[in-house]
């Protein structure tokens, strides 16, 4: 398990430094949120989901992801990458004309490992809650996770589906949000107080847990318990807590790099601090 | 000229509930789900039949529209049920980003679009839905003219891949198509053939232009009428042979004079074929409460209305 664990905290310095890189190459971005979740992409694509390189639109008889939090591209794209969805060179494209990796993830330009577009926050709840009826009525037992932002529960839509989800019992979904604090305009309890996200959650009748998203072992643990606690009735919801910015010293403790993009002596500092694993693309 | 009589009256929306329920025997992906609106849209019927295939959303259109689209991936072929305003103004984003961009195989189904909603006013009577559908790539914009042609409409787009806005209405109206009908998407109906000018209605307005060429005919008026049910994507060959025979049209639609048929035909005319145009339509304002009849007079969407729009515009030929 410990090999399991440094194998997959390796995985996870090489997609921080593709982060920071895309983010660089294209002066654009959002990096913060990226690096913040890069442990849990991590483990989801490399240890947690039973899913399959080659692109299936439909997915079945494996898990799903969606990313409704659209803006933290770099660190699904990387992790796609990484994983065999395809060639980490494609990574140096993000942001730029003619790429299929747009700024936020789309299926319009047919980008292996994408199932909806994402970026206009609020909706991917619902596309989540859609894709596990659909594997219920298909009597397929695989699993559909969502990951979501703290800021973005501002957004009604996910109050909706939060209603919908428990009182139609969709247990083969797990669900959750990056509570990293940090929104565009400031932290999110300064901008619009979330108020006590477990006692919401556990009010709207969701299978709650926590863990540390930072933490590869508590990453992997809770996950796994997530996975155990499904077709029992309730959808799971997963409170993790990031830092933003998470593995680069700069970048950590405020909500500037929520979308602002390193110079090229920021990349050197950056990548200082993180090993290249895998190798550069 | 074609005499077209009828011996009922229903509303489109039935329709609709019974192509649901036909398209659903036909293919086991097909599901349903609605916004809290099951007896208005005349789902019942499909509901009954296949309990395990309908998704109550409650009044959530937004989470609707959302579901719908993830029910794509695995297979499904969703239709959604609300009221026209709630299906579009509401939920323009959801559409946009999850439905339309996504290119999900989604059916939009819209019932009590436009004025003929009557009593509960401006707030429900959406004349804008069919701009705000069509200006989205990709999407299909059907709207049908009387109870068989929203029947064939609904059977028709379950076995069309990717994402339609079906717009269909509340009132009882003339039921004077083919029950048999094959619906093809895209494709204009030569209603009747004429010289003199080409009127191209959609919706219940079909029935107003047939009624208006009759009584056209009476003043030596030879009008040609198209039905376009399917203003996107637009039978722009079709237009363009008959305004080429006529030189000049009238447009009839309940919906906003901005952004709806006449506004699409008009397009085409201009990078073709400029030709003179009358448009019946809303002119750009809401509606208000009053009975269907009441307000497709006061609005200007009568038979009458038809007809003074055709004397006007061949006045410019």
């Amino acid at each position: 398990m410990n090999s399991d664990i440094d194998k997959l905290q390796q995985i996870a310095s090489q997609v921080r430094r593709d982060i920071v890189r895309m983010v660089h190459g294209c002066q654009s971005g959002h990096p913060g949120g990226s690096l913040g979740c890069a442990d849990f992409f991590v483990a989801l694509y490399f240890h947690i989901m039973k899913h399959k390189t080659e692109f299936n639109m439909n997915g079945t008889n494996e898990d799903l992801f969606f990313l409704s939090n659209g803006h933290i591209s770099p660190v699904w794209y990387s992790v796609l990458a990484r994983s065999g969805y395809f060639e980490v060179s494609e990574l140096a494209t993000f942001r730029k004309l003619n790429s299929r990796l747009q700024g936020h993830p789309t299926t319009h330009e047919h980008l292996p490992g994408i199932r909806i577009a994402s970026g206009s926050l609020g909706q991917g709840m619902s596309v989540a809650i859609g894709a596990a009826l659909s594997k219920k009525l298909n009597g397929d037992d695989s699993l559909v996770f969502s990951l979501h932002g703290d800021g973005e529960l501002q957004e009604g839509q996910i109050w909706e589906a939060a209603l919908y989800a428990p009182y139609n019992k969709v247990d083969n979904l797990i669900s959750t949000i990056d509570v990293n604090g940090q929104q565009i305009d400031g932290s999110t309890e300064n901008v619009l107080s979330l108020g006590n996200l477990r006692a919401k959650w556990e009010a709207f009748n969701w299978d709650v847990l926590e863990m540390n998203g930072n933490d590869m072992n508590d990453v992997v643990r809770v996950l796994e318990l997530a996975r155990s606690k499904t077709g029992k009735g309730k959808p799971i919801m997963i409170l993790m807590q990031t830092m933003m910015g998470n593995g680069v010293d700069f970048m950590m403790h405020s909500h500037k790099w929520h979308g602002a993009a390193p110079n090229d002596e920021q990349l050197a500092s950056a990548l200082s601090q993180l090993e290249e694993t895998l190798g550069d693309y | 000229m074609k005499k077209y009589t009828y011996t009922e009256k229903k509303d489109t929306r039935s329709g609709f509930g019974a192509g649901l329920l036909e398209a659903g025997k036909k293919n086991k992906q097909v599901v349903a789900l609605c916004a809290d609106l099951v007896g208005s849209l005349k789902m019942d019927a499909f509901i009954k039949e296949f309990p395990e295939r309908f998704f109550q959303i409650g009044i959530a259109e937004a989470n609707m529209m959302g579901i719908a689209a993830g029910m794509t991936i695995g297979g499904k072929i969703p239709f959604t049920g609300t009221f026209a305003n709630f299906s579009t103004g509401r939920v323009y984003d959801q559409i946009r980003q999850s439905i339309a961009y996504s290119n999900k195989n989604v059916k939009i189904c819209a019932s009590h679009a436009g004025l003929t909603l009557g009593e509960d006013g401006a707030t429900h009577q959406i004349l804008e839905d069919i701009g705000l559908m069509k200006m989205l790539p990709g999407m299909t914009v059907i709207n049908p003219c009387d109870y068989n042609q929203t029947k064939a409409a609904t059977i028709a787009i379950a076995e069309y891949e990717g994402p339609v806005y079906l717009r269909f209405g509340r009132p009882v109206v003339p039921v004077f198509t083919d029950a048999d009908q094959k619906f093809e998407i895209g494709k204009a109906w030569m209603v009747n053939e004429g010289t003199d000018v080409t009127i191209f209605a959609t919706g219940h307005l079909v029935w107003k232009a047939i009624e208006a060429g009759e009584k056209l005919a009476e003043l030596g008026i030879n009008a040609e009428i198209i039905n376009i049910h399917t203003i996107k994507p637009l039978d722009e060959k079709a237009v363009l042979a008959s305004v080429a025979k006529t030189g000049c049209i009238v447009t009839a639609e309940e919906h906003n004079r901005l952004g709806g048929l006449g506004d699409s035909i008009a397009q085409v005319l201009a990078r073709n074929n400029p030709a003179p145009q009358e448009y019946v339509a809303v002119n750009d304002s809401f509606g208000e409460s009053g009975t269907p009849d009441q307000l497709m007079k006061k609005y200007g969407l009568e038979t009458e209305d038809i007809i003074n729009a055709v004397q006007k515009v061949i006045k410019r030929k």
